[in-house]
């Protein structure tokens, strides 16, 4: 099996709300990425995808938040890091990607200038080999003239570009781990479908694990290997792909795949679930899903169901089957 | 970069030649009659009038508009009714002192307010923040001619250490530019703190972050680079309300300058001096935000080409 880039046991994090509240906004949350595989977090706005990755990073504020549990990067414990150290592995071990191209890059410094502070910050090379670099690294994300993109401004280029950019950048070092925080919901279809390739090959020559965090499971079908569902900041799934795909466990993750247009299939009313994610200050006691949820009973609103394993490489947090469920759903 | 400094110094000439022209038909229309000031209140109407002959008030307002641009062109910027000498010997030796006052007040004020508002937007809520803020909001509220007179009576009167006015040394500058200049610094302290807070929010902050850039390179180059365009605006503002600020300054510590010229002038009605003076502190505040203009282009490609 290949190694273990990323180990995140346990990860309670919590933000600071006033002057002594704290809401916890992703709780017991943990997972792992291995060196060459694409793993998708999906979820839908608010479970806690973001506040995950940027946990990992260790890039909240330290003042208003709380990270509790273990995250394992490159065999060090991230937690316990000092800032100093955690500084030096930004970047060098673990680089990020971010939703909006455009407005991640400083507009008012030249391309150049920022990605030779990307690699001057971890290397010893000298100007010359820091240009190179950079030039070869713009050509490797498919850049037509990575001489020219070098002295523009961000907004001299286009999303994608800017998109392509940011990889650049983010690999400049040859971190052995990528976060991609929706790194294409900003762009247009074709770009969209042109980043994806290119995060593909990145993982295919370099053997580069990737985080992809995203609510398409569009993109998720198409590029990742494993796929880790998150609702109300808990994971409720984690499988291969197609195992996700074709046999779903979680109702949750059923409803989000149903949920999903499809070519071919005549469909009256798209099916949604019905009612909104909870407020992260008042989450329901029990299962969180189950005031959405059609086969919810008593028992779903008194425990708050673990992950289980349901079969190798599949887990869920339901304390019912589906078959359960199928037979309780007919019996009422 | 060069075409567009053309481009903006050219600007300046129509502008110019409006301001010029409001400034011409302020002066003239404000009541009061400079003919009258110089006979003196017992004079006839007689004297008065041929007074206004003399000093050429009689002609039609474009003739004497016509005259006075023309002698400005040609270097001649008219004589002082008051004083009998010529408007540039009254200015000349009284426009170093204000520069070098103005320069004075801005350096201090502008370097403070830049700090403070750092300083204070990097430790948003706390003590340092509420220190800064209180300081801003003291530099802003005491009125220049009050804070003057304040710094006057405990440095010089109580403790003898700078002149109570006047500029034949360096010390003399001081107090003044201290009062001139705490405004500006509030206000800079101000922008410059709630300008880095917004840019320390923006997301190519959390990626240079996520680069691994310690913080302090982080706020120094991405956050304040960006926020000194805010700054600058500001600041090229603020040097014109800096100008009035000389005015009661100079007129408190007694400094023989530019404002306290200005004045007295209006109080004699000396047209000449005070079409000179306005004409020459618009000249100074064009200039300055062209300078601004400037810098803005060199730290903010996105203007450089429009």
């Amino acid at each position: 099996m290949a190694e273990t880039l990323l180990e995140v046991k346990d990860l309670t994090t919590q933000f600071k709300r006033g002057k002594k509240d704290w809401i916890t906004a992703v709780s017991g949350v943990s997972f792992q990425v291995r060196a060459g595989e694409i793993v998708g977090l999906v979820g839908e706005s608010g479970c806690g995808k973001s506040v995950t990755s940027l946990s990992v990073m260790r890039l909240h504020s330290k003042d208003t938040t709380r990270i509790s549990g273990d995250i394992v990067l490159g065999g060090k414990h991230v937690l316990d890091l000092s800032d100093k150290e955690m500084q030096s592995m930004r970047g060098n071990d673990v680089s990020m990607i971010f939703q909006e191209p455009m407005s991640a890059l400083d507009p008012i410094m030249r391309i150049g200038d920022q990605l030779a502070e990307a690699i001057t910050l971890h290397t010893d090379l000298s100007k010359d080999e820091v240009h190179k670099r950079s030039v070869a690294m713009l050509k490797s994300v498919g850049i037509p003239e990575p001489e020219m993109t070098l002295k523009n401004y961000p907004h001299e280029l286009s999303g994608g570009m800017c998109q392509r950019v940011m990889i650049a950048m983010a690999m400049s070092c040859e971190p052995k781990l990528l976060i991609a925080d929706e790194p294409t919901t900003a762009l247009d279809v074709t770009i969209q479908a042109q980043i994806l390739a290119l995060m593909e090959q990145i993982r295919r020559e370099r053997n580069t694990g990737i985080l992809l965090i995203t609510h398409d499971l569009g993109v998720v079908a198409e590029i990742c290997s494993r796929v880790i569902v998150m609702y109300a900041g808990h994971v409720v799934e984690e499988a291969p792909v197609d195992e996700l795909f074709k046999h779903p466990q979680h109702p949750y993750t059923q409803g989000l795949i149903a949920s999903v247009p499809r070519l071919g299939r005549r469909v009256h009313r798209l099916p949604s679930i019905p009612g909104s994610v909870p407020d992260l200050a008042a989450m329901p006691d029990g299962c969180r899903f189950a005031p959405r949820c059609k086969y919810a009973q008593e028992e779903c609103r008194a425990t708050d169901p673990a992950l289980v394993k349901i079969a190798d490489d599949h887990t869920c947090s339901c304390l019912f089957s589906e078959k359960e469920r199928e037979e309780m759903l007919a019996h009422e | 970069m060069g075409k567009y400094v053309v481009k903006r110094i050219l600007s300046m000439i129509p502008l110019l030649f409006v301001i010029s022209v409001v400034i011409f038909m302020f002066i003239h229309l404000i009541p009061g009659d400079p003919a009258r000031q110089i006979a003196g209140a017992d004079a006839t109407i007689g004297e008065v009038q041929a007074i206004r002959e003399e000093l050429g008030l009689t002609k039609p307002l474009v003739t004497q508009y016509v005259e006075w641009v023309g002698g400005f062109l040609t270097g001649d910027m008219g004589v002082s009714y008051t004083n009998n000498t010529t408007v540039i010997e009254l200015l000349t030796p009284r426009l170093p002192i204000t520069i070098y006052l103005t320069i004075c007040s801005i350096t201090w004020s502008a370097l403070l307010g830049i700090i403070i508002g750092v300083v204070a937007a990097i430790n948003r809520g706390k003590a340092l923040d509420l220190i800064g803020m209180v300081i801003a909001i003291a530099g802003i509220s005491l009125p220049n001619f009050w804070l003057g007179l304040q710094l006057m009576q405990i440095f010089s009167v109580n403790m003898g250490i700078f002149p109570t006015g006047g500029v034949e040394t360096w010390q003399g500058y001081i107090l003044p530019s201290l009062a001139m200049g705490a405004g500006i610094m509030s206000i800079l302290a101000r922008v410059t703190r709630s300008s880095m807070i917004e840019n320390l929010g923006k997301d190519y902050i959390r990626t240079s972050r996520a680069k691994g850039l310690p913080e302090s390179k982080v706020i120094m180059r991405h956050a304040f680079k960006n926020s000194s365009i805010d700054v600058i605006t500001v600041t090229a503002l603020q040097i014109g309300a800096l100008i009035a600020g000389s005015v009661v300054v100079e007129t408190v510590f007694s400094i023989p300058g530019m404002g306290r010229l200005l004045v007295d002038s209006i109080g004699y009605r000396d047209y000449e001096v005070v079409q000179a003076l306005i004409l020459f502190f618009s000249l100074e505040y064009m200039v300055i935000n062209l300078l601004a203009d400037v810098l803005y282009g060199v730290i903010n490609p996105r203007v450089r080409y429009e």
